[in-house]
């Protein structure tokens, strides 16, 4: 794939590399029918509200420090800025930093839609740069901008000149796709086309990973244990500094928490500037922590130091992994995650004696941006690890017609929206919200005691559904859950 | 009506969502069921706002991640959306439990020129209870999208009326649902002091709402009570219009026993009932206040350290309303500014200013500023001189950050509310107004 930087669109990733998000079979039947490209995802004539593409960029973009994001549009669109206060102030205040990034909304009326507003849109950027003095401008799209036509692009190519700081178009009309991860795409593009720049020749030879994630909470574990490996990891975007992000093109190597979110940015740097990017299942549970670990030291020449902090860390946490594992054994789960943790966190709940019964994926990319089958996938079917399986955008009836009919003993998600109306069926639920909560061998003894203490104490499930009425008939719950399935118009 | 018209414009720090997030409104209806016509994105958006990053409220049955919703795509975008619309009617209809759905149209359905009325008109005529709203972002905010799915749901579900009208039963109209955190505990203390009055309350939305039954009782009420200085005047208006249904319009929201006593006074006054109840329930619960006060004002007198005397508050005109009048006028504080966030429409700005000017409290009368945009608002409080006690700081979580800069005691009390956590809490009417002051003071102690 050549990824062209000089267009500030990016294709979306229906189109790009085949991603669906309508299906229902099995992970085999999913896996053969990707790799002989016979996969076509199906629509459905109902749905549910789902998410926006912006607010997965632009919420990426916003927890950059010191930036400006302006979105151009009605007020709903930019209320993703009460979200982002976490990001920029939460988070920040979190690690001890502060940031002073912006999400300025343009709040369009009607005489915009009619009369356009680029010549507004022009101000605005130059007000907010007056007013915030941020380090990087991001100018978004929306849907309305987007149906009216307004030239974004030339907007911004326009004022570019008379500032001095990197203002960048990022084009997120809703209704380009119904896949959200096309957003962490869109940020990472809008990243390698205002930020990143070319890697010096007389750059210094560093020991710095690129390190995407979302949130960062494991960030001082880490540092601590990248140092026995002489690395050091550069956290993405979360409280990046733009001088940090500029830089990624001189790293030693790209890695990520997950491949969903890390796949584009990974794949470009390594594509434009030899960055290695470390392509593993992801370091969820045991096997995925240590094949994660040793395919960084294969891309970082780091082999010996890693093996002996993996003799290490086994011998630590390795028997009392095993003891809860005992206690979990043939117990019952329903997963519905993005299609990067689906898969890896249902790796982990085989290795910990837990059977999935039914796992959902928010969307699926039948091919990664190299044109492999995503690896956490291929795992689970190399170790003969096989169950039902669907595509689904957050189809909440769907989740709940499948909770219904097959009462798991618990049920995990990782999206807002979701494990509320789980717990409302009576259906424990497991918020898998951190992505660090199953990270290395630590959190997954951790989080193999959640689901302990979640399945074992149940009372203010079983009570809250005892008089809850969820909205359904009876007659959906009769159905098949593919009933509203179609073929793809 | 038309809110501030004016070009787009820097807005940071943003404090409502927009039309569409009126699916909320219809989450309020029991048994109500928003079809959401809009991109895919857009309810997410508004629920993370509204239900999330707003004190933490919830939602419940067809709301969060429940609401149907047509997801719209490029497809929809170049040849029209009103296929996908039908088949999510249609399923709709099947999959979900409702008395009544709402289909609310966003920015994409009304630029690309659907026509929604046609549509659901079919479903109307084969006797379906379904009505559709216009809401898309471009128009206005989500408390104007609440005026808008409350006349759609009126004109094109209650319908006709001929009949009698019912003495002492009154609808009741207060603010847009889970927009501020306090919304459903404030009106239940509404209803609870109406019906204290010897009044019957319709009760639309909320936790004691009993569906779509009370809105079909609506045009039966002998008049309309709208308690908001503009929030509902638009619907009682358009009430009158079709029913020739009288209405009271109350700008204040009334906090403390003073404010309550009167309010009642004046509702029983309107309505012409009999007086004798509502003086007894006043005389009951005026004791029961006191009570609580006496006993309150041993702290209120003797604390000395870190109590406020002077205030600031951004929210939107309601309870910037609401609040500022209870503190100075029961409690003693000198408002320093105040700042209304809601985009107040131009009409009704005047009286608001006026309110504020000449009906706070004998020797206080505050300019107010009507802003919507976040770095103006900074600006504004910014400024003030706070001059003896504790500075007070009320507003959304965007104050925060200014309140700790300026060591102010600081508490949110309108739209995003991200460091509090509401079940229900009430701050108005006689009970919520003794919270209120709970939840002032808990700041002050401590050694903060």
């Amino acid at each position: 794939m050549a990824t062209d930087l000089t267009n500030s669109n990016v294709a979306v990733r229906e189109t790009r590399i085949g991603s669906i998000t309508g299906y229902i079979g099995t992970l085999s039947d999913l896996a053969s029918q990707s790799q002989c490209g016979t996969l076509k995802g199906c629509s459905r004539c109902f749905s549910q509200s789902s998410t926006c593409l912006s607010l997965c960029a632009l919420s990426q973009l916003a927890s950059i420090r010191d930036v400006a994001i302006i979105h151009h549009g009605p007020s709903g669109c930019s209320v993703t800025g009460s979200n982002s206060y976490y990001m920029s102030k939460v988070m920040a205040r979190k690690r001890g930093v502060t940031s002073d990034t912006v999400y300025v909304g343009t709040d369009m009326n009607e005489h915009d839609t009619i009369f356009g507003s680029t010549d507004s849109l022009r101000n605005i950027i130059l007000e907010t740069i007056r007013r915030y003095r941020p380090k990087a401008i991001f100018v978004s799209s929306s849907c309305a901008t987007g149906i009216i036509g307004e030239d974004i692009d030339s907007v911004v190519e326009d004022v570019r000149s008379e500032v001095d700081v990197p203002v960048v178009a990022v084009h997120c009309e809703g209704f380009k796709s119904k896949i959200w991860a096309t957003g962490f795409d869109i940020s990472d593009h809008a990243v390698l086309q205002g930020i990143v720049r070319e890697a010096r020749k007389d750059a210094p030879k560093n020991n710095k990973v690129n390190f995407k994630n979302f949130f960062e909470s494991a960030r001082p574990e880490i540092i601590e244990m990248f140092k026995e490996f002489d690395l050091e990891p550069v956290f993405l975007y979360c409280n990046s500094t733009v001088e940090e992000l500029s830089t990624m093109s001189e790293n030693l190597a790209t890695t990520c928490i997950c491949g969903t979110l890390g796949n584009y940015l990974g794949n470009v740097l390594e594509e434009k500037y030899g960055v290695p990017y470390v392509r593993s299942i992801n370091q969820c549970g045991i096997t995925g922590f240590e094949t994660w670990l040793r395919a960084l030291a294969k891309a970082t020449h780091r082999e010996s130091q890693i093996e002996s902090y993996i003799a290490r860390q086994r011998e630590i946490y390795m028997p009392k992994i095993e003891a809860v594992a005992k206690e979990l054994r043939g117990l019952t789960a329903v997963i519905g995650m993005g299609p990067g943790y689906t898969f890896e966190v249902s790796r982990v709940l085989d290795e910990l004696g837990i059977k999935v019964v039914w796992a959902l994926a928010w969307h699926y990319d039948k091919k990664y941006e190299n044109g492999d089958v995503p690896p956490s996938m291929k795992y689970l079917l190399d170790n003969g690890v096989d169950f039902e399986t669907s595509v689904a955008d957050q189809q909440n009836y769907e989740v709940m017609n499948i909770l219904h009919e097959y009462q798991p003993d618990m049920y995990l998600s990782r999206h807002p929206g979701s494990t509320v109306w789980a717990i409302k069926n009576g259906t424990p639920a497991i918020y898998v919200a951190d992505e660090y909560m199953i990270f290395g061998y630590k959190h997954t003894l951790e989080f193999a005691n959640s689901i302990l203490d979640t399945v074992r104490n149940r009372s203010f499930e079983t009570n809250l559904a005892k008089r809850t009425r969820l909205p359904y008939t009876q007659w959906w719950y009769q159905q098949n859950v593919d009933k509203f399935f179609e073929e793809t118009k | 009506m038309e809110q501030k018209k004016k070009n787009s414009g820097v807005i940071s720090d943003v404090r409502y969502a927009c039309a569409v997030g009126a699916t909320n409104t219809v989450v309020a209806i029991k048994g109500a069921v928003p079809i959401a016509n809009c991109s895919p994105g857009c309810q997410l958006k508004t629920t993370a706002m509204l239900t999330f990053e707003n004190a933490f409220q919830g939602s419940i049955a067809a709301g969060g991640g429940n609401m149907p919703s047509a997801n719209a795509t490029e497809n929809d975008v170049v040849f029209g959306g009103v296929k996908t619309l039908d088949s999510l009617i249609k399923s709709t209809l099947k999959i979900y439990r409702g008395d009544l759905f709402v289909v609310l149209t966003g920015c994409t359905g009304e630029l690309i020129g659907d026509n929604v009325p046609d549509l659901v008109r079919t479903y109307q005529e084969a006797g379906y209870p379904i009505v559709y709203a216009n809401t898309p972002g471009f128009k206005g905010n989500n408390l104007f999208g609440h005026e808008e799915v409350v006349n759609a749901i009126i004109d094109q579900y209650v319908g006709e009326y001929k009949g009698e009208k019912q003495k002492g039963l009154v609808n009741l109209w207060f603010e847009t649902p889970y927009y501020n955190h306090n919304w459903r505990g404030d009106y239940q203390e509404l209803a609870r002091i109406l019906r204290g009055a010897g009044l019957e309350v319709n009760i639309l939305f909320g936790p004691e709402n009993e569906g779509v039954e009370a809105w079909k009782k609506i045009p039966k009420a002998q008049f309309n009570l709208v308690v908001s200085p503009w929030v509902g005047v638009r619907n009682a208006e358009h009430l009158q219009k079709k029913y020739g249904q009288p209405f009271l319009h109350i700008p204040e929201i009334p906090v403390g026993e003073e404010a309550t006593s009167k309010f009642i006074r004046q509702v029983v006054e309107f309505a012409g009932i009999d007086k004798g109840p509502s003086e007894t329930f006043i005389r009951e619960e005026a004791k029961v206040y006191y009570y609580y006060l006496e006993h309150f004002s041993e702290f209120f007198a003797e604390y000395w350290y870190g109590m406020p005397s002077e205030f600031a508050i951004a929210a939107d005109a309601a309870y910037a309303l609401a609040y500022t009048k209870f503190l100075a006028d029961q409690v003693g504080l000198i408002p320093k500014r105040v700042v209304i966030t809601d985009n107040t429409p131009q009409k009704f700005q005047p009286a608001i200013v006026d309110y504020f000017k000449n009906n706070i409290s004998e020797g206080v009368s505050v300019d107010v500023d009507f802003e919507v945009d976040g770095y103006e608002v900074e600006k504004m409080i910014e400024s003030v001189d706070f001059k003896a006690g504790k500075p007070l700081i009320l507003g959304s979580s965007w104050e925060l950050n200014l309140a700790n800069k300026k060591n102010a005691l600081f508490f949110e009390v309108s739209t995003p509310s991200s460091e509090t956590l509401v079940i229900n809490r009430s701050h108005i009417g006689y009970r919520g107004a003794l919270q209120l002051l709970e939840r002032i003071y808990s700041t002050s102690v401590g050694g903060k």
